[in-house]
């Protein structure tokens, strides 16, 4: 009997850093900027990007979304009310969207035509963390109905981010939100990380979002 | 919970792996695991009993090795590790630290394997 050890250095998500290095290619190449959405269930996801692609498009831009979910296209079909191309992912019990998914769901688009593609990943603030989709921004959400502490409790996530948004800023005072705080942990966490606070509903600081999505489109 | 997948993907590359040495017996399969990588070791041991199961793998060992998270602090001008999940600040100096360099690796080291058969001389 010979004992062996048989170096490997090999990563555990090859595969898909691999797939998502080719997208990533893809969409640079196609002057297309990709956001990479990730919350938990219920931060209101869904409801931001569809004032999202609904300004972008009255504002001129060519946007489309790709939303995750483990089962139903409810939030596909919400989103294309705002008249944007849409497509549901469904992962069918997979806990995070994969650079896999993304690609095959890109099938019949032309990239050179948008300025913008959403990706909605699965509401859940762990496993998104480990899969990069070749986007370009990682936009970490947190709704003023959860609590300050999420991104001292979900620090892989927050820390991997490249932009923050607190939601649902219009029922802040109602819930007893304390906001200096809420910043103070997601800066803790992710120093010096660009924070906006909206409400899809009102309308509240959508318009320095829009700047911010302009500037990192222009910057690319 | 993602930990099944990723330990199929470690069962798929050992495998592929022993394509190469084909009378040998994976004894232990060895990880390097980032502080940051949100898997949690507990439930990748639970995970790789079970997808290990009629593989080449089954009755292997798996040997976690978690990595401290590691930042550049630019004041110190150095590579500090973070005490704290919860303050990515420089322990030396408080100063927040924001570039990363370790914690968020998810990959596998090496393998021990045996061969089955006496090697002829």
């Amino acid at each position: 009997m010979t004992t062996r050890i048989v170096e490997l250095r090999q990563g555990i998500l090859k595969k898909n850093d691999e797939l998502a290095r080719g997208l990533r290619g893809q969409f640079e190449s196609a002057g297309v900027l990709v956001l990479n959405l990730v919350s938990s269930p219920g931060t209101g996801k869904t409801t931001f990007l569809e004032r999202t692609l609904r300004e972008l498009r009255s504002g001129g831009a060519k946007a489309a979304a790709l939303v995750g979910d483990l089962e139903t296209d409810n939030d596909a079909r919400r989103l294309a009310a705002s008249g944007a191309p849409v497509r549901q992912i469904n992962t069918h019990g997979i806990c995070h969207l994969e650079a896999e998914m993304v690609g095959k769901h890109l099938d019949g688009w032309n990239l050179a035509d948008l300025d913008y593609l959403f990706i909605e990943n699965v509401g859940n603030l762990v496993c998104p963390s480990s899969y990069d989709l070749g986007e370009k921004i990682r936009v970490a959400l947190l709704s003023v109905t959860e609590g300050e502490d999420k991104p001292l409790k979900y620090p892989t996530l927050f820390n991997s981010a490249d932009a923050a948004v607190i939601t649902k800023v219009d029922l802040a005072e109602p819930c007893g939100f304390d906001r200096t705080t809420a910043l103070k942990n997601i800066n803790e966490i992710r120093p010096g990380i660009r924070i906006f606070e909206v409400s899809a509903k009102t309308g509240a600081g959508m318009a320095e979002w829009l700047t911010y999505l302009a500037d990192s489109r222009s910057t690319r | 919970m993602h930990e099944l997948s990723i330990v199929s993907s470690i069962v798929d590359s050992v495998t592929e792996t022993l394509a190469s040495y084909p009378n040998a017996r994976v004894k232990e399969v060895r990880l390097r695991v980032g502080a940051l990588a949100s898997v949690v070791e507990d439930s990748l041991q639970f995970c790789f009993g079970i997808a290990t199961e009629d593989t080449p793998l089954q009755g292997s060992r798996l040997v976690v090795k978690i990595l401290p998270v590691t930042m550049h602090c630019d004041h110190c001008a150095q590579d500090v590790e973070i005490a704290s999940l919860q303050s990515f600040r420089c322990p030396r100096c408080g100063e927040p630290v924001s570039d990363l360099r370790q914690g968020r690796e998810l990959e596998i080291e090496s393998i021990e394997i045996e061969d089955e058969v006496e090697e002829k001389v």
